[in-house]
Order: structure tokens, then C-alpha cells, then sequence
């Protein structure tokens, strides 16, 4: 399937090549980084936010392929050129999935666009669990996956107590500055000891969630915003114009599914596939079992979190596919496919019904899963004040954020009537100290 | 609090600043202005006003709108968005209200009461009204109030596209120069924004109580207001138009001021100056078109030199040639002598009559002339060829490309690129030993740019001249992306925003073009890419701006004619060269010519095509409207093969047996036009009476818009609605549309999905058309791998609706099915076999129409397929070539099943030196800016020629003619050539 200009990643450039990442979640992808550390690889974490890096992008892109795919290559392009890196040993790496959505060509975009700008002897890393591609000098194994996946809850439980506390300390930027001193730690820990230690994992978790809740705080009156969508969109700042810091420089108290849930997702549906096709019948018992045991890391983190600090948990992802039941079938599976409903009912279920939709100008799957499912969403929870945004090169960021601003207006609206009638629910009031 | 204090709004919009001081909900005091990009100057003139009124009061301010919230962060007040306010104001001032539809300078909003407040704007996608209606008028040649006047004259409705500005236009052109009635194209105009509202905004959501309406369009047109109330069912009780309309927001913002401090009025006046002073320059800027004046004399006289030989009409005699070029929003003309030196030339505007234009300049040219000049020939090119080559009876009519092609040739032999930036297209082609060698027009989407400047140039109170030279020496240009037009005007609210003034503006813009056709139209990755020898023209390059930040952006020098605006005129001058006796109407008959134009519908098909019917006072009619021959009562054409034909005929074969089991109804749509066999074969062996809804006309759309969520997903998507509306309107009660994450797998890529589009569209339907809950709609996850797969995944659905059914049976029927499905492929690719073969043994041109199987959809490929047979082609579908060709080797992940075949069908073309592909790409298919590259990759390294038609609700085949025909010019070239 690979063409002649497929240039793989080979043992011999595992020595001394320096493999770009582009940046995505910023604390996740540095404890990932230590962890491929540990194996040898040296890793470099891409933060280039300037402004044109969509125009590179364009520059070496369909106009109409996804903002993500344009923003990444874009950041690969302006690395390549900025003479920082030597092309002759440089690798870049980006994720594939392998499903229906047009993401699964964004390596093979990448591809056509270093090839366009004079860099086409570059390897571009196909990094999948299932391994599309083959690169010799980059295999995935269970030891480094079992690695990636504290990286990953770890990240998830900083991204989510950064979430909780930062709308009300009083020293601003104290629980970003926590989450930074905890991200070089663990990036050493993981980083150095190859080995992991559970019980020293949990630890862990617990003098992070002690640090978060011991930092000064106050009462404000913030409304509570979800923030779901297309994977890249959703969380990177640079593809989501600071989404987050400008939602809670208006007041918000903002929860951001974890990135755990879209592996766990990733996992379910390879369970559907059985069940629906029967398909990828052998692996089925081992997945399965894979699958409740990641689910029941993340269950740990949860209740690390409760039992440690008044501040809240998550549901228990068991039970979040169970909540697309009557409104979309779970054998929706492109993109982020019923995870992106799923994940709306999971903030409504929790309280938490003023949302907003990102997705990237054009994306297909959330046609379907975004858009196509507010309405049933509503039907369900009457009170759900979603707003869809879509994000590429050419849309005004005035434009987005008025709309924004109208979610949360109704959002303040909503909780100043729910609070006159003292029918606010318990996960309605933020917890303040 | 002691002193008396009043609530102030200000509601800054994006064209309109508007300013109400309440006293409870008293009003006192109000001003409604336009802002013209000044926004704070604006406002602060409107406050001193007031203040002259009511000096020294106490007010609460809050302002709001969308292009207040800069205002307010940088002044320090209070900011209430602007949908929250106009909610505020009607909560107050009419609570049962029901909905509200607001729609303003450039946004539109409903906002639904039942149930909590949902508010729903216009997405990045859609253009906004009230400048769309002020782009419509102008090129109607009106003003909004003449237009709103002759809108109630309508007689009829024309189907005007309703997604963007841009579209429409493209809708509205030719029926302006086709004549039809300025009464009804104003009123289509205005029903074009409703069905935008409707569409775009109400997505589904049906309308109960008072509807009230707000804004400035919705306040001062009665026609639009009229065409609301008739498509929404309003009568007079239910549909508001308060005396407030326009104020709605400044009230609403002014009611939300009970927790601002009272502050004096002047202390307000004194904030918002303060900001004016410290504007930030938060908006990205260029740098200047030109560092001096001095090298901007330099670049003037460096363009001087491109000039054409005049010769002296009055003393001239001898023969002569005539060029006409009717544009989309210009008409030129142009006689040239026998030496090819210009005697005469004509550059104006159309003003939606071209062929009154045409006459006065004919019998200006004719009467010139006198006896001592003789026109040996003429030729007209551009959109209005057809009309006005009938009604003058011009010997040739010629493609505009061509006529382009043909002028910038004789200006620059060694020219390799050209590209023309008008009215509302850009064209370029690239030139390679002589002849065109690859065509690129701009996208539906991105049209528009040239009349943009002048409309934007209008609106802001300037012309497009005076626009143009402001730019030229702006000192910091603002960025305002390379994306359509439609975006640009949100990124100008922007900019406006951040304070620009009209200078950065104008230049900005022009860059914005420049970019737009590069990286948009062209996709050049650098300046290199385009040639050595570049020649510009077209009238949007008269602006000195665009021409500069065209050099500057590719960084090299370029041709741009004295004429650059004339090149299509010149063009067809030197093409008319070839006759040696014209037809042209002489003075006498020109003196003598009168028309009249009548529109009727065509009775001819199914279609009910608008015809515009023109009769010229020779007798003769010309007839324009219509998609097909038979409107123009032709029948005696030759009739060539089309496998778009046969395949819709064989799925018409597919008609409903006895059923002792029930009816089952399946949509005709997306993934239905490949597997409709399938089903077909399989329910009828299990003894279901299979019913599948009629192949889409526009009223299919209009009849599902109301449910259809996502007003960006892609044309055929959207036609499902209206299909399964109309099985349940048929009184089925069963409806069956699987969910197919995987395609039949043909084993020709690197998997066989469906796109997430077709794959999933069942679970949006049954989330969003209520219809669906009061019937049994079923769509099992299914598997075509094998039949047992089949069986396996389908016997679940079929015994829960049927006890009775045994998986005996299911296995029989999946068989049955399979068989089905097997012999209609058979029969597509024995069409495309037969066609082949037909066009080789008649030596005829080969066209493969490529796309997905849906695209055989009359509504959705508008009759292309037909066209493309009166050009003389003999078309087959890509699914009826594909086996012909090899599995292909691509760039990209091959791992949808249509989209396999593209690449195959391509291949095919690749080798065959009769074969030409055109594929065929529905706006918003996310997939296919992947496949577009790869199908043109596999054709441009056999050195063929690519071309891409977008396709949407767009009813109009004239650009689509014009790609055709380039093509076709093209290709004879080619054959020339060889």
C-alpha cells in the first residue's frame, strides 16, 4: 500500500534523529515525550503558535482539507525551514487511527506537502496502536503503550484539577504553575525509570489532587461550559483560538473531556466490531479485558480525586456508552463518532449543560455526531445550551466569540433563574473555599 | 440613589450604530445612523447629539452588537450580547412571543422562546442579509427602496440558490441577461434570504406563536416582509413588525443596565473618546502596497508602456472587426481595424439590460462607420453570448477563455499564464507550447471578487476608484485572510473593530483578492509555479492596488494591458478576423429593433424548467432557462450515449411487486443509488412490496429543509430528508436505511469504507425528523462482506418486524439480493462498454462524468450529464469505466469504495488519448478535497487535462458550459496541434 515515496523510520535513525511532535495537549504530550524518552527516542514537542503558521499550511495544503491537517503541516513546514533542526535528521510523527474519517490521510497529506516543499526525504512516523505502517525503528509494544497510558492519565488529572480550581484562585496562574512544577516531575519520573510502579502512581495522585485543593481560593459566580468536538480542535489552543482562556476570562469554570476517554473509545470500538460485524474475533477477549482494566485506572483516578479533595471526579466510562442508548448507535465510529454525543450527555448528566461544539469548517463525522445530535440531546435535556463552533484558516474570531458570548449569557441567565427558585442542582455550584 | 438616572443602549452592528435612552421603559431619546467603518467617531457624534438634549443626565450604558464588543472592552463599559438584548427587549415589551427572526447588516438570527431560549446565528458559512440585499441592488442598478417597490410587482418566482451571496449572484446574472423581469428577480431576491433564514436557521424547528421581526432589512422592506409572512403562513396577528424593529437591541442592552453604575453622559462621551485615542492595532498588518510615492510613479509609468496602436475611427477606412464581450456585470466592446490596431472601444456597465446596451453601441458603431468602414465580421463572447448573438445576429459566438487566450497571445507571444480577475470570476490558464494547456476557474465559492471591492467600495460611501486610490498609499494594510468573500466580510467587521480606517481597509482587500486567486483558484505553491510570462487583465486589474499587491505577492513583474479590461472584447475582434462577411444587423435594422421578453414554464419533463422567452422584432425568439434541448422545442438532435440515462433507467426498473408481507420504503438518496438493487431484490424475495421514493426535484429539498441540522453538510445529504418525507407522505410505514460503515468491498483499495456522510446519515435522520417517530424506521448496522455477513447482521431487524420471517428465508432473500446487485453492475459496466464502443466507431469524444453513484441524481447533477451530450460528448460514469483500469497506486489512503473508483476511472482516461474526465464534486464533501488532488495527479502526469465542477443547489449550467467548452477548445487545439 505504500507508494515510492514512503520513507520509513529505520533502526539506524533512531540514534541520532530528532522526531518533531506536534503539540496537542500540551502536559499530556510531555509526559508521552518522557516516556519515549525512556526507549531512546529524543523527542521534540512543537509550540509554534505564530499566526502563519496556517497560512504555511495553506500554502502546502487543499484549502478545503481539515484546519488540523493544515495547522500541522503548517507547524512541520515552519520547523523544517526555521534551520533549527537539520532535515537529514529529522522525523516528524503523527497519529493515525485508520477509520473512516478523512483524518486517517493526514499522514499521507503531511507527506505530500514536505514532498511539495523540498523535504520529502523525511520519514513521517505513522504512530498507531494497530500499527498501520511499518517503521522498523518505531515499533509500538504493550510495555511502551502501558507507559503512554499514565502519561495520559496523568495529564487527564491535571488537565481536569486545572480545570476545577483555576476560576477561583486568588493568585492567578497559581494551578497552572502546579500543573507545570508536576508535569517536570513526572516527566522525570517517567522519563528515567522505565519501570512503573502502581502504588507509587497512586501516590502520586494523591499528592497532586492535595497541591491542587491547597491552593488559595475564592468564591466566584462562575457558569460551568463543557468543551467537546473534533479531537485536535478541541484541545489545542492554537487550532481553537485559546478556547479555554477565553472562556474563563469571561467566567467560566471549563471541564474538558479527557484524552484518555477517546482511547477508551478507540478500544470500545474495536468491541463493537465484534459484536456488530464479527469482525477481529481473536483479539476480542483480550480487548475486552484491556478495556475494563483501563477502565478501572481511570475509575482510580476519579476516586483519587473525590476521596482526596471536596473537588469532583468523573463518571465512570463503563457507564458513558450506555448513555448514547435511544439517541445514537455506539457503531458510529469515525472521527470521534458517538464519543462526541457521549460526551455531551456525560456533561449534561453531570450538571454541566452549557456546552460548546468545536469542530473543524466541513468536518463530516460531526455533521452526524455534533450537529445532527443537539436536537435529540435537547429533547432529552431540555435546559442544554450547546453552541457548535466551527474552526478553520478563514473564520473571524469576533464571529466566534460573539457566539460564545450568547451561550453564556443564556448560561448566566439559566443559573441566576435556577438559583432564585433554589432548584440549582448540587454540581450547579461550583465548590469554592 | 439621589439623582435621576436613565438606562442608555448603544448597539453597534456591523453597518448601523444605533443609540436609545430609556427612562424606565419609557423611551426617550433614539438615533439610528450608518457607521461606515467609523465606528467610534460614529458613536461618539451620535452621544454629542443627545447630549445637546438632555445635558448633563445620569445614565447606566451598556452597548452591544457585533461590532460594540471592541468598542466597549476598550472603552471600560459594559458589554450585553447582542441576541441576549434583543431577548431582553421583546421578554419586556412582548412576551408571548414565540420567535424572532432578526436579521441585520450582516447577521441573521431566530431565536425560539418555547421551552428556554434558543438562539441560532449564522454560521461562518453563510453571508450576511443586509449586505447581500444591498450587493443584490446594486447590481440590479437600484437602490434597496427602488427594488422593495418593484419586488411587490412579482409575478413569479425564480429559484434563486440561498446559501451565500456569492451563489445567488451566479443565479441572478444570467437571468438579468437573459431579461428576465426586474420585478421578479427582486422578489426572487428576497425569497432567497427567507429560504436562507428557513433553511439555515430554523433547522427543523416548527414555529409556534407570534412571530416578531427585527432588524434594519426586515424594517424597511415590505417585499422581504411579504415574502416571510407568505412562506412562514403568517397572517396579520401572528407576525409582528414592531415600530422598534431597528432599535430592538439598543432597548434590550439599556435594560440590562440595572447593575451598571449611573455615570454622567459626559463621562461615557469622555471613555469612549479616550479609546478612540489609544486604538489598539490588535489586527494583523502588511506592509504598505508602495514605501513612497516615488515608487509608486515609477510603477505607473512602467505599466504605461503596455499599450495597443489607436487608429483614428473618424479617418479610418477600410475593414473591420467587431468584439463584443457581455460580461456578468460589465459590457465591452471593441473594433478593430484590419491591421488589428483598436478604432473604437466601449467599457461599461450592464445595469441588467445588456442588449438595450448592446444596441445603442451597435448603431453608435454602425453610424461611425458610415459607408467608408465595412465589419467583415463579429464575434461575441462572455454570459451573455447566446441572447445576444441571437438578437444581433453575430457571426460566432465564442468561449470566454478562448477569446482571453486569444487576445493575450496576440498582445504577449510568449505569454504561459494568464489570469483574469472580472466582475465575478477569475479565470487562468496556463499556456504550453502555444496552446492552453490547463484551465482553472474559480470555485462558486470564491467568486465574486472583482464586484466585491465595488460593492464593498459602495457601501462604505466611496466608488470603487476613489476605493482603490485610498489603498494605494494605506501604511499598514490590514490582513483579512485569502478565504471567499463571504468571510472576508466578517474579517472587515474585524478589522473595523480594531479601528481600521478605510485606507488599510481598501488595500487589505485588494490583497485579499490577489490571495484568493493564487492560493484559492491557482493553488500555486510558489510565484515560480505560474510562469515566466505573466499577463494580467480583466477590469478588477484597472485597480492599481490589486495590480500592485499581485506583483508584490508573487514577487515578479507582470503584464497588464492598457486594455486589460477590454482582452475578452479584443479577443473576440481578432477571432471575428476570420470571417470575411458578417451577419451583424445593419443600422436600418438595428433602428428598427425592438424586444420583448416573457417567461413561462417549460411543460417538456418532469423538470418544469423557467423558460424566459425573448422575441426580436426580426420574428425570431430565443428561448433561455432551460436544462435540457426539449424547451427549446428541439427533438431532432443526435442522440448520443449516456450512462448517467441508463443507469437512472434501470433503477427506475425497480418498481414494487405484491407484497404479501407489507411495503417497505427506502429513500432514493446517497448510498441508495448503488445498492437500491440489493435491497430491492432481497425485500421482494422475503415478499415485502419495495417502494422507493421518485429521483429529487428542488421540491424534494424544499420539502425536507425544515429538519436538516447541519446547513454545511453536502447537497445530496441534504435531498434525504425531503425523500423520506415524501414515502411517509405516500403512506408508508416502514422505512429502511441501513447504517453501512463499510461499502461492498470491490478489493481495489486499501479498505472500502463509506464516507462518514453516507455511513451514518440514518442516525441523523432519526434524531432529527420527527416524522420518523410515528412510523417503524429501521437501519440495523449492516455488513455486505458476505452474504452470510449479511444474513447474519440483518435477521435481527427483519424478525423483530416480522416473527414470521425465518433465517432460511433471510439467507434465500440475501442471495436474491446479492444476485440482484451483481447483475445491475454487470449491466452498468456492459452501458459503459457499448458506449465506448459506440463513440470509438462514430468518432466521437469520450467524457467520463466521475463522481459518486449518487451524482446521476437529476437534482443533484443538474442535467450536466445531458449538457455535456449537446457538446457532443458520449459520457459514462466513472462506476461504468472503473473495471477497465487497474487497481491504483495513490498518495493517499485508498480506503473508500466510490472513491476507488475514481482513481481507476482516471487511470482509464490517463491512457486513453478519446477520454477526457470531468469530475464532479459536491460543495462541502470533505473527502473529495482529498480525491480532487489525486484524480488530477493521475491525469496531469499523463498530460491531460483535469477539470472540476462544484456542484450544490445551484441551478445554473452556464459556468458549467464555459469549463465544457474551454475544454472543448482545448482539445481541438490539441488535436491541431498534432
Amino acid at each position: 500500500m505504500h507508494d515510492k515515496s514512503f520513507v520509513p523510520f529505520t533502526k539506524e535513525m533512531k540514534k541520532d534523529y530528532t522526531i518533531l511532535v506536534p503539540n496537542m495537549l500540551p502536559m499530556h504530550f510531555r509526559l508521552m515525550v518522557s516516556v519515549f524518552k525512556t526507549y531512546g527516542y529524543k523527542m521534540e514537542l512543537l509550540d509554534d503558535t505564530g499566526a502563519d503558521v496556517a497560512e504555511v499550511g495553506l500554502e502546502y495544503t487543499h484549502n478545503d482539507t481539515c484546519y488540523p491537517a493544515i495547522l500541522v503541516v503548517g507547524q512541520f513546514i515552519k520547523a523544517l525551514r526555521s534551520g533549527k533542526y537539520n532535515p537529514d535528521k529529522t522525523a516528524l510523527i503523527m497519529s493515525q487511527t485508520g477509520g473512516g474519517c478523512r483524518a486517517s490521510n493526514y499522514i499521507s497529506l503531511i507527506r505530500k506537502a514536505l514532498k511539495k516543499a523540498g523535504f520529502g526525504h523525511v520519514p513521517v512516523i505513522s504512530f498507531s496502536i494497530t500499527g498501520l505502517e511499518d517503521h522498523p525503528g518505531f515499533r509500538m509494544s504493550l510495555k511502551k503503550l502501558h507507559g503512554l497510558m499514565y502519561a495520559v492519565l496523568y495529564g487527564d488529572l491535571m488537565m481536569h484539577l486545572v480545570g476545577r480550581v483555576r476560576p477561583y484562585e486568588i493568585e492567578p496562574g497559581s494551578a497552572t504553575q502546579l500543573a507545570e512544577k508536576w508535569t517536570r516531575r513526572l516527566g522525570r519520573e517517567l522519563g528515567a525509570e522505565g519501570k512503573i510502579c502502581y502504588k507509587h502512581v497512586k501516590e502520586n495522585y494523591k499528592a497532586i489532587v492535595e497541591e491542587f485543593a491547597a491552593i488559595p481560593m475564592q468564591t466566584r459566580n462562575t457558569v460551568q461550559v463543557g468543551v467537546v468536538g473534533e479531537i485536535f480542535v478541541k484541545y489545542s489552543p492554537l487550532a481553537n483560538n485559546n478556547l479555554e482562556d477565553f472562556l474563563v476570562s469571561e467566567g467560566a469554570e471549563v471541564t474538558v473531556p479527557g484524552l484518555l476517554d477517546f482511547c477508551l473509545y478507540c478500544v470500545y470500538n474495536s468491541l463493537v466490531e465484534y459484536r456488530v460485524y464479527k469482525r477481529k474475533k481473536l483479539a476480542y477477549p483480550f480487548v475486552k479485558w484491556a478495556y475494563k482494566k483501563i477502565c478501572q485506572r481511570r475509575e482510580d483516578l476519579s476516586r483519587a480525586v473525590t476521596e482526596n479533595s471536596m473537588l469532583s471526579g468523573f463518571m465512570n466510562f463503563e457507564k458513558v456508552p450506555v448513555l448514547t442508548e435511544g439517541i445514537i448507535s455506539t457503531a458510529v465510529k469515525m472521527g470521534e463518532g458517538w464519543l462526541l454525543t457521549a460526551e455531551m450527555l456525560e456533561l449534561c448528566e453531570e450538571g454541566c449543560t452549557n456546552i460548546v461544539c468545536t469542530q473543524p469548517f466541513g468536518c463530516l463525522p460531526n455533521h452526524i455526531c455534533g450537529k445532527g445530535m443537539m436536537k435529540p440531546i435537547k429533547a432529552r435535556y431540555p435546559h442544554v445550551n450547546i453552541v457548535a463552533i466551527d474552526y478553520d484558516a478563514g473564520a473571524s474570531r469576533v464571529n466566534q466569540e460573539n457566539r460564545i458570548k450568547l451561550m453564556l449569557a443564556n448560561a448566566r441567565k439559566e443559573k441566576a433563574e435556577r438559583t432564585a427558585k433554589k432548584t440549582a442542582p448540587e454540581t450547579m455550584c461550583p465548590v469554592v473555599y | 440613589m439621589a439623582e435621576k438616572s436613565y438606562s442608555l443602549g448603544i448597539d453597534i452592528g456591523s453597518t448601523t450604530a444605533k443609540l436609545v435612552l430609556i427612562d424606565g421603559d419609557k423611551p426617550l431619546y433614539k438615533k439610528y445612523m450608518r457607521h461606515f467603518s467609523r465606528v467610534r467617531q460614529t458613536t461618539l457624534t451620535m452621544l454629542r447629539e443627545m447630549e445637546n438634549e438632555h445635558p448633563g443626565c445620569m445614565v447606566r450604558v451598556a452597548i452591544s452588537g457585533s461590532a460594540g464588543m471592541g468598542a466597549a472592552e476598550a472603552a471600560g463599559l459594559a458589554f450585553v450580547q447582542e441576541v441576549y438584548a434583543t431577548g431582553e427587549a421583546v421578554r419586556r415589551m412582548e412576551p408571548d412571543t414565540g420567535v424572532v427572526i432578526e436579521l441585520g447588516g450582516e447577521d441573521a438570527k431566530v431565536i425560539f422562546y418555547e421551552g428556554g431560549a434558543d438562539a441560532r446565528m449564522n454560521g461562518t458559512c453563510a453571508g450576511g442579509t443586509g449586505a447581500f440585499i444591498d450587493q443584490m441592488a446594486a447590481l440590479l442598478d437600484m437602490t434597496v427602496d427602488e427594488m422593495d417597490a418593484r419586488s411587490l410587482k412579482a409575478t413569479r418566482i425564480y429559484p434563486i440558490a440561498s446559501r451565500c451571496g456569492v451563489f445567488a449572484k451566479t443565479d441572478i446574472q444570467p437571468l438579468v441577461n437573459q431579461g428576465a423581469k426586474k420585478e421578479d428577480i427582486a422578489a426572487s431576491i428576497f425569497q432567497a434570504v427567507v429560504n436562507q433564514t428557513v433553511a439555515g436557521l430554523m433547522q427543523g424547528r416548527e414555529i409556534r406563536g407570534k412571530v416578531m421581526f427585527l432588524g434594519g432589512p426586515l424594517y424597511y422592506c415590505h417585499g422581504l416582509k411579504k415574502r416571510f409572512c407568505e412562506t412562514l403562513g403568517l397572517e396579520g396577528r401572528t407576525a409582528v413588525f414592531p415600530e422598534y424593529g431597528l432599535y430592538a437591541v439598543a432597548i434590550g442592552a439599556a435594560m440590562c443596565t440595572a447593575e451598571e453604575k449611573a455615570i454622567p453622559l459626559s463621562k461615557v462621551i469622555e471613555k469612549i473618546e479616550k479609546s478612540a485615542e489609544t486604538e489598539s492595532a490588535g489586527f494583523d498588518r502588511l506592509d504598505p502596497l508602495f514605501a513612497s510615492e516615488a515608487e509608486y510613479e515609477a510603477f505607473c509609468a512602467r505599466h504605461a508602456k503596455a499599450s495597443v496602436p489607436h487608429t483614428d475611427f473618424s479617418s479610418y477606412s477600410g475593414k473591420a472587426y467587431l468584439g463584443l464581450d457581455c460580461g456578468s456585470t460589465t459590457t465591452k466592446l471593441v473594433l478593430i481595424a484590419e491591421d488589428k490596431s483598436i478604432l473604437y472601444t466601449y467599457y461599461g456597465p450592464s445595469k441588467g439590460n445588456p442588449i438595450r446596451l448592446v444596441r445603442e453601441q451597435l448603431l453608435k458603431i454602425r453610424t461611425l462607420c458610415g459607408d467608408r468602414i465595412q465589419i467583415c465580421g463579429s464575434a461575441v463572447t462572455g454570459y451573455g453570448e447566446d441572447l445576444i448573438r441571437h438578437a444581433f445576429h453575430v457571426d460566432t459566438g465564442i468561449v470566454e477563455t478562448l477569446a482571453h487566450h486569444a487576445a493575450a497571445k496576440h498582445f504577449q507571444p510568449d505569454v504561459d499564464f494568464i489570469l483574469d480577475i472580472g466582475g465575478q470570476d477569475i479565470k487562468c490558464f496556463r499556456l504550453r507550447n502555444g496552446a492552453i494547456d490547463g484551465i482553472m476557474l474559480n470555485e462558486a465559492c470564491s467568486s465574486g471578487c472583482g464586484s466585491f471591492i465595488e460593492t464593498f467600495a459602495n457601501s462604505l460611501g466611496f466608488t470603487a476608484a476613489e476605493f482603490a486610490r485610498k489603498g494605494l498609499l494605506a501604511s499598514s494594510p490590514v490582513n483579512l485572510g485569502s478565504r471567499c468573500t463571504v468571510f472576508m466580510n466578517s474579517s472587515v467587521k474585524q478589522a473595523q473593530k480594531d479601528g481600521a480606517g478605510v485606507s488599510d481597509i481598501s488595500a487589505g482587500l485588494s490583497v485579499s483578492v490577489v490571495k484568493n486567486a493564487i492560493y484559492k483558484v491557482i493553488r500555486a505553491n510558489s510565484p515560480k509555479e505560474l510562469g515566466k510570462h505573466i499577463v494580467v487583465q480583466g477590469g478588477t486589474f484597472h485597480n492599481d492596488a490589486v495590480l500592485r499587491a499581485f506583483e508584490k505577492e508573487i514577487g515578479a513583474d507582470v503584464i497588464r494591458p492598457e486594455i486589460a479590461g477590454l482582452m475578452g472584447a479584443y479577443g473576440a475582434a481578432l477571432y471575428a478576423g476570420r470571417h470575411e462577411k458578417s451577419t451583424l444587423l445593419s443600422r436600418e435594422e438595428l433602428e428598427g429593433f425592438a424586444h420583448t421578453s416573457t417567461s413561462s414554464v417549460c411543460k417538456g419533463c418532469a423538470n418544469h424548467c423557467h423558460l424566459t422567452i425573448n422575441r426580436f422584432s426580426d420574428g425570431k425568439t430565443f428561448i433561455s432557462g432551460n436544462h435540457c434541448q426539449k424547451g427549446k422545442g428541439k427533438t431532432d438532435r443526435e442522440d448520443l450515449p449516456n450512462v448517467f440515462a441508463d443507469k437512472r433507467e434501470l433503477l427506475e426498473e425497480l418498481t414494487p411487486a405484491e407484497g404479501r408481507r407489507g411495503k417497505i420504503g427506502i429513500p432514493m438518496a446517497l448510498s441508495m443509488f448503488e445498492l437500491a438493487p440489493l435491497w430491492h431484490g432481497l425485500f421482494t424475495s422475503l415478499g415485502f412490496s419495495v417502494h422507493f421514493s421518485s429521483f429529487s426535484t428542488r421540491r424534494t429539498y424544499e420539502k425536507g429543509q425544515f429538519t436538516i441540522p447541519s446547513d454545511t453538510v453536502c447537497y445530496p445529504a441534504k435531498l434525504m430528508h425531503g425523500h423520506v418525507l415524501e414515502l411517509i407522505e405516500k403512506g408508508i410505514r416502514t422505512v429502511f436505511y441501513p447504517g453501512l460503515t463499510y461499502n461492498v468491498d470491490e478489493k481495489a483499495g486499501d479498505n472500502h469504507y463509506n464516507c462518514p456522510v453516507v455511513a451514518y446519515y440514518s442516525e441523523l435522520l432519526h434524531g432529527n425528523m420527527e416524522a420518523l417517530g410515528n412510523i417503524q424506521f429501521l437501519y440495523p448496522y449492516l455488513s455486505l462482506d458476505s452474504s452470510s455477513a449479511l444474513c447474519e447482521t440483518l435477521y435481527p431487524t427483519l424478525h423483530n418486524l416480522d416473527a414470521s420471517i425465518t433465517k432460511g428465508e433471510v439467507r434465500r432473500a440475501v442471495k436474491c439480493g446479492f444476485a440482484a446487485y451483481d447483475s445491475y453492475r454487470k449491466k452498468v459496466k456492459e452501458s459503459g462498454e457499448a458506449a465506448l464502443d459506440f463513440a470509438r466507431k462514430n468518432n466521437k469524444r469520450i467524457l467520463i462524468l466521475a463522481g459518486r453513484p449518487y451524482h446521476i441524481d437529476p437534482e443533484i447533477c443538474h442535467g450536466i450529464d445531458s449538457l455535456c451530450g449537446e457538446l457532443g460528448f458520449v459520457v459514462v460514469s466513472e462506476d461504468s469505466v472503473c473495471h477497465l483500469a487497474p487497481k491504483q497506486k495513490v498518495g493517499v489512503l485508498d480506503q473508500w469504495t466510490f472513491h476507488a473508483r475514481l482513481y481507476r476511472a482516471a487511470r482509464y482516461a490517463a491512457e486513453h488519448d478519446d477520454t477526457s474526465l470531468v469530475q464532479l464534486v459536491s460543495f462541502g464533501c470533505g473527502v473529495d478535497a482529498i480525491t480532487t488532488d489525486e484524480v488530477g495527479a493521475i491525469l496531469e502526469n499523463a498530460g491531460k487535462y483535469y477539470t472540476q465542477i462544484k456542484i450544490d443547489e445551484i441551478t445554473n449550467l452556464g459556468a458549467v458550459r464555459i469549463r465544457l467548452r474551454s475544454l472543448i477548445g482545448a482539445l481541438e487545439e490539441c488535436e491541431n496541434a498534432r
